[in-house]
């Protein structure tokens, strides 16, 4: 053991329900290297089977709703502009013109100086704090590589949270969790969890996102996911989108058994957020599936469950519609953003 | 749907078509090349899911059994000998691509006829019969070369008996390496389950396999018997129970016939507390429920270390309340029928015995269909290596769950059974599944998985699960005269094979 090793964490109370009052890193450390291993093989198997359901007629006009009713409607893009996110919001509060019972997607997702813009294009449909309407998500943290020191991406994360965020999307520091500074990562995301808080004394919700496509291997994606958890996360989130591969089925099995064992173990329950890469309604009800079949049913709620997506949305808009007309529509029949 | 009065898992039913199938009112013995009359009183085939008749299919009698053995050796004699082995192999590849153009249509009449779910039919069986015929083929024409010798030689008419548990998939496993090695056939599919490989003989005669080479008689028991003891015989395969291997060996003794047997087993799945628990969980599933459990090598007896005992019956039970019991075309459906009224009620007796010995019973909470065969998933806790549930094959949805403190006594009750086909080990730690590996007696052990074939691997058993190998080269040497007075397949370490899988994590 090195000194390192023995520095004492933030008191984050998960982790201290779990690992005991006095929290080190090297409690820390032993518990996530204890954590059981992940056979690759069995893992992405077993994704695959769930993959094989067969989700038909009624079971597919719900699935289809549903998911439109998970997703966070994205953009992050460097040239996004207040026009662009207006646009994005109105998609997000009527995803079909043309059939008024589509239901409304759970969030809109942009960078943290876009936030206001999205307040004001959301105006009444926004949630703000409250259960009904649109969440406002704002990626934090020097998103998306998270290489800025933790002063700016602390301020990063009040200022969105001053703007109105309801959900913040955290990156972890990938370079920390891989040499093993798994204190550091820690500390980081109780910090963020902290600036969370508003004035109110409420806090926005925090999504943690692990940027699975750099941890590299499944037992690496459980580590980050039990850390993720024990140091405050509302959310876990497998990806920023800007990094191949992205969010993938056998990941996100990996992070719902996570979830489902620390439900098994305190009776909480954590979300999980499959981001980047799921374009098609026939990828995102394999999600579904495979959230009902391991967590249950419950889960599917945007409480619990988030697509992070952009170009999904009108997938389903697609399918949806050929569902009520028995026809298939085009691209055209469907808004471009 | 709203979400109000029904569940997202009770998924909308999603049933595979029988449209596909094209199927006769009733089915001749395939002798010949053509389908002829049998001489035998017909019976039906039914599916076991529904009770309802599928076919009528003709029953061969002892002059049906010369019929068809005269046959074979006449094809043998005159035309299948006389041909290359790059001739053969163009067969069997012809057979192979139409074995995956037909492939659709031989699932759904397998899951019909046998209750195993579409699911598995599809992704399993079928791919694998077509995978079987793939790989011999490659092997007809470098005979030389597989190790048996200088020019090995055909044994003439191979009779074999399959049984009903995976009946296409051990048809592939008896006739692919036979006429790869040269021989002809005349195979006998068991009685509750001939209607893929009636669909087979069809497919033969699209391959234009000249007549005789392959013939297909359809009957009980008695129409094995009388197969397996035709003076014109050369060589007997046979997969099935004990009992009737045993009275095959003696039937067969010194008559000069060559013999295989792929019998019974009880096979002991070892998991450490080492294990990735999330994917032994998944082997422990789907190597005793895989197939309603009616698989000779299925992990029927879970030995896990008991400082994880709890934790994995709680997890396993948790899971099996997930699977879903029902129509076996449902494409959703993840345990089938029974195959038949007669092995239901031997799988009821045994689960009775097991909880009248004093072992604590729990099933799956399934809703049993009103009609057909079914069991629930059930486990047996507290159960002792005397008790008749860990000795006996049940052949069905049961697992018994022993357990065990030190690797040593893990290998020593995993080795204490009559039988010797198959293992498994669940460990993340490799040298410890090697070292373990090597002291199991069990002709293929798993490790980090359970249930898996390929055809490039050898299978078979030790002790009472029989002898002689399937699959691979070994497989091979079963259809061959060769001129090595010790054949490859009798060491152990030859026929051992670890299934050794990529490690990522």
């Amino acid at each position: 053991m090195t000194l390192e090793q023995s520095v004492s964490l933030a008191p984050a109370e998960r982790a201290i329900q779990l690992l005991g009052g006095d929290l080190t890193e090297r409690a820390l450390r032993l518990h996530l290297e204890g954590l059981s291993g992940v056979d690759a093989v069995g893992l992405e198997q077993r994704a695959a089977d769930l993959g094989t359901r067969s989700i038909k007629t009624t079971s597919k006009a719900w699935a289809l709703d549903r998911i439109i009713e998970l997703i966070d409607l994205t953009t992050l893009e460097g040239a996004d502009t207040p026009g662009k996110v207006r646009s994005l919001a109105s998609k997000a509060m009527t995803p079909d013109a043309g059939d008024p019972t589509t239901p409304r997607v759970a969030a809109v997702c942009v960078y943290g100086d876009m936030v206001p813009f999205a307040v004001e294009a959301l105006g009444a449909a926004h949630s703000a704090g409250t259960d009904r309407g649109i969440n406002i998500a704002a990626v934090a943290t020097a998103f998306p590589s998270g290489r800025a020191s933790l002063r700016v991406k602390l301020a990063d994360t009040a200022d969105a949270v001053a703007s109105g965020a309801d959900e913040i999307d955290m990156v972890i520091d990938r370079g920390a969790f891989l040499s093993g500074r798994y204190g550091q990562v820690f500390d980081e995301i109780v910090a963020v969890k902290d600036a969370c808080r508003r004035a109110d004394g409420t806090y926005a919700h925090l999504k943690v996102i692990l940027e699975t496509g750099e941890l590299n291997t499944y037992d690496n994606v459980r580590r980050a996911s039990w850390l993720g958890i024990l140091a405050g996360g509302d959310f876990i989130k497998t990806s920023t989108g800007k990094v191949a591969p992205a969010a993938t089925l056998p990941v996100t099995l990996l992070m719902l058994e996570v979830v489902r064992d620390w439900r098994r173990l305190t009776g909480e329950r954590i979300g999980v957020k499959p981001a980047g890469g799921i374009r098609t309604s026939k990828d995102a009800i394999k999600y579904l599936v495979t959230v009902a079949e391991t967590v249950g049913e419950e889960w599917l709620t945007p409480s619990l469950f988030r697509f992070g997506a952009s170009s999904l949305l009108n997938d389903v808009l697609l399918q949806r519609q050929k569902m009520t007309t028995g026809h298939y529509s085009g691209p055209d029949y469907v808004t471009v953003d | 749907m709203t979400e109000t009065n029904r569940s997202f898992l009770e998924y909308a039913p999603a049933p595979e078509s029988q449209a596909i199938l094209n199927l006769k009112k009733s089915y001749g013995l395939f002798i010949d090349g053509e389908f002829v009359k049998g001489h035998g009183t017909p019976f039906a085939t039914i599916s076991p899911a529904t009770e309802l008749h599928i076919a009528e299919i003709a029953n061969a009698n002892a002059k049906d059994v010369d019929t068809a053995v005269v046959a074979a050796r006449r094809a043998y004699d005159r035309t299948w000998s006389k041909l290359s082995g790059a001739d053969r192999g163009k067969y069997l590849f012809r057979i192979a691509r139409l074995v995956q153009e037909r492939a659709r249509e031989l699932a759904v009449a397998e899951s019909l006829d046998n209750g195993k779910p579409i699911k598995e039919s599809r992704d399993v069986d079928i791919p694998l019969v077509a995978a079987w015929f793939f790989y011999y083929a490659g092997w007809a024409d470098k005979l030389d070369y597989a190790g048996l010798g200088a020019a090995p030689r055909a044994l003439g008419v191979a009779a074999q008996v399959i049984p009903w548990n995976f009946p296409l998939l051990m048809l592939a496993w008896k006739i692919a390496p036979a006429l790869a090695a040269g021989n002809t056939v005349v195979l006998k599919p068991a009685e509750t389950t001939p209607l893929s490989a009636l669909l087979f003989a069809e497919i033969l005669q699209q391959a234009e396999l000249p007549a005789g080479v392959v013939n297909i008689l359809t009957g009980a028991g008695d129409t094995g018997e009388a197969l397996v003891n035709h003076p014109d015989v050369n060589k007997v395969a046979f997969t099935g129970s004990t009992a009737v291997g045993r009275a095959i060996a003696r039937s067969t003794a010194g008559s000069g016939k060559k013999l295989t047997l792929e019998l019974g087993g009880k096979a002991a799945n070892i998991v450490f507390d080492d294990a990735p628990i999330d994917q032994a969980i998944e082997g422990i599933v789907n190597g005793i429920f895989f197939n309603q459990g009616h698989v000779c090598c299925a992990g029927s007896r879970l030995l896990v270390q008991e400082n994880i005992h709890d934790e994995v019956v709680d997890r396993l039970k948790q899971r099996l309340s997930t699977l879903r019991m029902g129509d076996p075309l449902d494409k959703n459906t993840d345990i089938g029928a029974i195959n038949s009224r007669e092995q239901l009620n031997r799988i009821r007796e045994l689960s009775d015995i097991g909880e009248g010995e004093g072992a604590t019973r729990w099933s799956a909470p399934c809703d049993i269909p009103k009609t057909g065969f079914w069991f629930a998933p059930t486990i047996f806790t507290n159960v002792s290596t005397s008790n008749r549930i860990a000795r006996e094959e049940i052949f069905g949805p049961v697992l018994s769950v022993l357990s065990f403190r030190t690797p040593a006594e893990a290998i020593a009750k995993a080795n204490n059974t009559p039988y010797g086909l198959s293992a498994g080990i669940w460990s993340d730690k490799g040298s410890k599944i090697l070292a373990v590996a090597d002291q199991l007696k069990a002709g293929v052990i798993w490790a980090n998985t359970f249930n898996r074939f390929d055809p490039a691997s050898p299978f078979g058993g030790y002790k009472e699960s029989g002898y002689g190998r399937e699959g691979g080269r070994h497989g091979l040497a079963a259809y061959l005269q060769t001129s090595q007075r010790v054949e490859p397949t009798e060491t152990v370490a030859s026929t051992r094979s670890i299934a050794r899988k990529a490690v990522k994590s």
